[in-house]
């Protein structure tokens, strides 16, 4: 395992993302992560890719789009209403099957809403606010370690199943700094073995072994046709929700109340698990750590006998708590903490009003 | 037997989609036969748009990519951070380039991308069905014009080709039109210009093509020729309008 160095967030993941495989940047200045292109303004050129700061956040995900569908390993970040605008050319990757890995580091809604952590981004994120049907697996790291984590593994992943791959990782994680040990650089694609490799990718018909020409599209004027590739698409989909789905489960056995939180929330939660057991009341956490695929299998591993409350626990409106509600299929009513707009509570926030939900129930 | 027609190399043998009289189809055609008299098809990636060209991928027998509306020179640019060995170009109409696509061309040719853009300029959207673009000519019928375009409604149509050659990394613009044979021979001539400016690494080009849409003007081919060369050309002024000094 690699030494710890102490590391801010958005560096964190943009080394990270470097480390795994990725060379190629394309990005717009917003705040709260700034940091991840200036960094990759003065890492990329050394480590054999390149950085292009975009006319805007429409400009990065189409340029995004042209340079992976050449065999460039593209990572990308932004934050919520730069990821908004890039939503456009989010629904053409997913339909031309082009791979990439896009962060999301957000912040407070709607509109241009505040630079201050959000996690109002969620059905942005899961739901998509691109044209069609389509989906992006997305991570919910809780930690800048397992983001570190995520993100290293991501430019393969999205490679290997030809889709994007997103991170929602809110502003706070951004910002602070933690210990984080960081992974050896994967090898890298050269860019003379792309051909090879992604036999998909646009080279040039020379390049290709078999001389075949390569036509990267998404337009499909005959309804069969179209109907027949978003099929295709969702047989992939639907292979993904059982291979990639993730969460982690903390004592629920017994548990009194149950949390469903992730990302900063899940920590404030875990916080509150502490002060709550202080007084004799047992809580649980349900952390998914993908919220597309959402864990729902992880409900029905709930102690129904015991548990009182099921809490969805955002720092959003309860943009989360519609799939909580699926995931606990009328078992328990759901409820909801939550502060938005960029308001964190504290964990005795947290739980004081788990308790008053919980004293309800009784 | 001698044939004395064939098929450019280069062009697929799928039927073209573009109307009868349109000039899409030599536009196509030149582009392709200049890079097979480069010997550069296999060395080639092309980004297409949206409208009439949306489907050009069918017909150019190279790699290409197919872009949203008004993107294709921020992808191009992506392209060629990939692949920076390869002649790049996009093929945008002029709803897409001269509209929803300003803010790309404009950074691409600002950045001095090294991609070469083909403009096709028929002054009206052609796939949506005939609607203003920012290049109709004043008085022009369209059908979101259909008194006929007004200063007042929609200012004054747009010189990309000016706006564009404004910019330092603008290495090589220069307009043709595809009304007459002559035209359509000096076209070709500038296309081939375009392309030498990206290989020699001097900066992005840009071609525009005057065309035709006699379907959504509603006249015969011919009588569309004659309105192009009547009404278009004395709006945009043909010939070279930026060059590189370097250019061998």
């Amino acid at each position: 395992m690699a030494e710890k160095v102490l590391m801010k967030g958005n560096e964190a993941f943009a080394e990270a993302a470097i480390r795994g495989g990725a060379r190629f940047y394309f990005g717009y200045p917003i705040t709260p992560q700034s940091e991840i292109p200036e960094y990759m303004a003065r890492e990329l050129k050394k480590r054999g890719g390149a950085f292009l700061q975009a006319e805007s956040e429409l400009g990065a995900i189409n340029m995004t789009y042209g340079c992976a569908s050449a065999g460039g390993n593209v990572f990308i970040s932004s934050s919520s209403p730069g990821i908004a605008l890039m939503q456009e050319g989010m629904s053409f990757l997913c339909s031309a099957e082009v791979p990439c890995t896009i962060l999301n580091v957000s912040r407070g809604g709607p509109g241009v809403g505040g630079i201050q952590p959000g996690q109002a981004d969620y059905f942005q994120m899961t739901r998509g606010g691109g044209n069609g049907d389509y989906r992006i697996p997305t991570y919910a790291p809780a930690n800048i370690q397992e983001a570190v984590d995520i993100i290293y593994d991501a430019p393969f992943l999205a490679d290997e199943i030809r889709n994007p791959v997103a991170i929602l990782a809110d502003g706070m994680m951004g910002q602070m700094m933690e210990p984080v040990a960081l992974p050896e650089p994967k090898k890298q694609i050269m860019p003379e073995d792309v051909a090879a490799y992604k036999p998909w990718a646009l080279t040039g018909y020379n390049a290709k072994p078999d001389g075949k020409r390569v036509v990267v599209k998404s337009l499909r004027l005959q309804p069969e046709m179209l109907e027949q590739h978003v099929e295709m698409l969702f047989e992939k989909y639907h292979r993904l929700e059982k291979e990639l789905v993730r969460h982690e489960s903390v004592d629920l056995e017994g548990a009194e109340i149950v949390f469903v939180a992730f990302g900063t929330m899940s920590r404030l939660c875990t916080e509150a698990m502490e002060i709550l057991a202080e007084k004799g009341v047992k809580a649980g956490l349900i952390r998914p750590i993908t919220i597309w695929p959402f864990p729902y299998g992880a409900f029905d591993e709930i102690d129904y006998g015991a548990t009182k409350a099921v809490i969805s626990t955002e720092l959003s409106m309860g943009q989360m708590m519609e799939d909580v509600k699926i995931g606990v299929s009328g078992r328990l009513p759901v409820e909801l903490i939550h502060r938005t707009g960029g308001m964190i509570p504290t964990s005795i926030e947290v739980a004081e009003k788990a308790m008053k939900i919980l004293e309800a129930r009784k | 037997m001698t044939p004395v027609f064939t098929y450019t190399k280069g062009m697929t043998e799928n039927a073209t989609s573009y109307c009868p009289g349109c000039t899409h189809g030599i536009a196509n055609r030149i582009i392709m036969e200049v890079l097979d008299e480069m010997g550069m098809l296999g060395n080639t990636i092309g980004v297409g748009s949206i409208g009439c060209s949306v489907t050009i991928h069918q017909f150019m027998d190279i790699d290409m990519l197919e872009s949203a509306h008004g993107r294709a020179p921020a992808v191009a640019s992506g392209i060629r951070r990939a692949q920076p060995d390869k002649i790049v170009f996009t093929y945008q109409g002029d709803g897409d380039l001269s509209s929803i696509g300003t803010g790309e061309i404009v950074h691409a040719a600002h950045r001095g991308e090294k991609f070469t853009t083909f403009f096709i300029n028929n002054a009206i959207y052609g796939m949506t069905g005939g609607q203003m673009a920012p290049t109709t000519l004043i008085g022009q019928k369209t059908t979101t014009s259909p008194e006929g375009r007004t200063v007042e409604q929609a200012g004054k149509p747009l010189r990309i080709s000016e706006m564009l050659a404004s910019i330092d990394g603008a290495a090589y613009i220069e307009r043709c039109a595809l009304d007459s044979p002559a035209h359509v021979r000096a076209a070709k001539r500038a296309v081939r210009k375009a392309f030498e400016v990206q290989l020699q690494g001097l900066g992005f080009g840009l071609v525009e093509f005057l065309s035709t849409c006699p379907s959504n003007w509603g006249l015969a081919p011919k009588d569309a020729l004659v309105w192009l060369r009547e009404n278009m050309i004395p709006y945009y002024p043909l010939g070279v309008i930026k060059e590189p000094e370097g250019l061998k």
